[in-house]
């Protein structure tokens, strides 16, 4: 039997992740295929609710994706969105949700290479826990 | 602090036009009750009472629907237990409040009954009296009655509360003690902490499951003053409606993310719920994190910004993928 896929939703700023992952493409580097990506404007876009929505409606893990700190194309939306998301990850983790499921990084347009890293890494990682059983709808 | 005191106090802000209305908490129509009373004479000053009865938040009369009311150009006096100014100073830095509209009037809180302990203490019989001396609480009913020491009945919320007396007033009734240390004040998050994950999970399940979504919790709470809440929107609709465990959980989390940095750890949710479900364990983890991660402890000071409105450019991001 074949290996389990999981699948991810992947969740990148329009200004740098995705730029990267544009760039991780046309360089033809090779990364899993197991996320479905969603752009927004900016890592401050991303409200909570993105992430558990994924999560109920079947979605193994979520990357969040943005601008290193100090490259937001609006300044400041990533420092807000790293304060969110530093309480965010702490209290999804006291419910029980295992700890790798949620994941966030900080990739710029010419990390194409990081990209792909980040990626096959965050796929590992939600390859050990196995597929996501709390939180999903009808489980 | 004497009732006295509390009532001359109030009558001569009110006629010497200090202020025009001052809202405080007067006899409740149950023993062991109170309610929230509105005096704009100084006879009505006579049925102002404080005591252990006096659960209410009265900052919830300066958000939600009732905002005009800090807003029109009558001076409101308010009394406060610690927890309810820092509601007050919380919605300040939020300009929801004019400071120079309210005159914050503090009282001395030893801690708010939990009648269910107190109902517990007589297994369960019928309450005729209650009443208290700040130290010690006396019930009688048909052929008992029963004293005990307060710290004994108050809510869970005071237990661990380090801040009794008002942070931010005009005037104190008595005198205001200075804020104690909160070292352990999460002790309980500590030891949840220490479950692992799966364990973690099925208590929530557990404790959460009993949840009916009538949003008591939401409607009581000081800091939630949306026009309109995440959960009563419907196009996009976020949160599902039915009772299944996963939506519940999505709305408990949203929830203590939207009161992130704002909740001021009143216990008025977890009063309000008729399931009685341990909800500050998740609003406690939450302002642990934000007390430990930006060093801000919520509606403690008018000069600093909510915590999730705030940020600095060189923080802790340890949670971020190396
Ligand atoms: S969430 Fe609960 S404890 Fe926190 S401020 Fe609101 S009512 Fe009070
Ligand atoms: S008050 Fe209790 S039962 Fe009602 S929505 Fe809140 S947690 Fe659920
Ligand atoms: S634009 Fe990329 S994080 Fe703000």
């Amino acid at each position: 039997m074949s290996e389990w896929q999981p699948k991810i939703l992947a969740v990148l700023c329009n200004w740098c992740s995705y730029a990267g992952a544009d760039l991780a493409g046309v360089s033809r580097m090779q990364y899993p295929p197991n996320i479905r990506v969603v752009r927004v404007p900016c890592s401050g876009r991303v409200d909570p609710l993105f992430i558990l929505k994924g999560l109920q409606s079947g979605y193994d893990g979520v990357l969040v994706s943005g601008c290193h700190p100090g490259d937001c194309h609006y300044i400041s939306g990533n420092y807000v969105a790293r304060r969110r998301f530093a309480v965010l990850k702490p209290l999804l983790e006291f419910v029980g949700i295992e700890p790798d499921r949620v994941q966030f990084s900080w990739i710029s347009a010419g990390e194409g290479e990081r990209f792909a890293e980040v990626v096959s890494k965050v796929t590992e990682d939600i390859k050990k826990i196995g597929p996501a059983k709390r939180l999903v709808k009808g489980a | 602090m004497t009732v006295k005191e509390l009532r001359e106090t109030v009558k001569s802000l009110l006629t010497e036009g200090k202020v025009d209305l001052v809202i405080g908490w007067g006899k409740g129509t149950m023993p062991g009750t109170s309610t929230p009373v509105f005096i704009d004479t100084a006879e009505k000053a006579d049925s102002l009472i404080f005591d252990s009865t006096c659960r209410n938040n009265l900052s919830v009369y300066f958000t939600k629907d009732r905002r005009a009311l800090a807003k029109d150009d009558k001076k409101i006096g308010v009394l406060v237990k610690g927890c309810d100014s820092r509601s007050l100073v919380l919605n300040i830095t939020e300009k929801q409040i004019d400071r120079e509209k309210v005159t914050i009037i503090g009282v001395p809180c030893n801690g708010v009954v939990d009648m269910k302990k107190v109902v517990g203490k007589v297994d369960g019989k019928e309450i005729l009296e209650f009443t208290d001396d700040s130290k010690k609480v006396t019930v009688k009913g048909r052929e008992f009655e029963l004293t005990f020491p307060l710290d004994e009945v108050i809510s869970d919320s005071c237990l661990t509360c380090v801040r009794r007396d008002a942070v931010e007033y005009d005037l104190f009734i008595g005198e205001a003690r200075e804020p104690g240390s909160d070292e352990n004040a999460y002790a309980e998050v500590e030891e949840f902490e220490k479950l692992d994950s799966e364990e973690r999970w099925e208590r929530m399940k557990q404790e959460y499951s009993a949840c009916i979504r009538c949003y008591a919790c939401r409607n009581v709470c000081p800091s939630c003053y949306c026009n309109v809440c995440f959960v009563d929107q419907n196009d996009p609709q976020w949160i599902g409606k039915s009772p299944e465990i996963t939506d519940t959980m999505i709305f408990h989390i949203i929830r203590n993310l939207h009161v992130a940095g704002r909740c001021v750890e009143c216990g008025a949710c977890e009063r309000a719920c008729p399931m009685d479900i341990k909800l500050l364990l998740l609003n406690r983890k939450v302002a642990k994190e934000v007390r430990d991660r930006f060093g801000s402890i919520t509606g403690t000071g008018l000069e600093n910004k909510p915590a999730m409105a705030d940020f600095k450019e060189d923080e802790n991001q340890d949670f971020i993928m190396g």
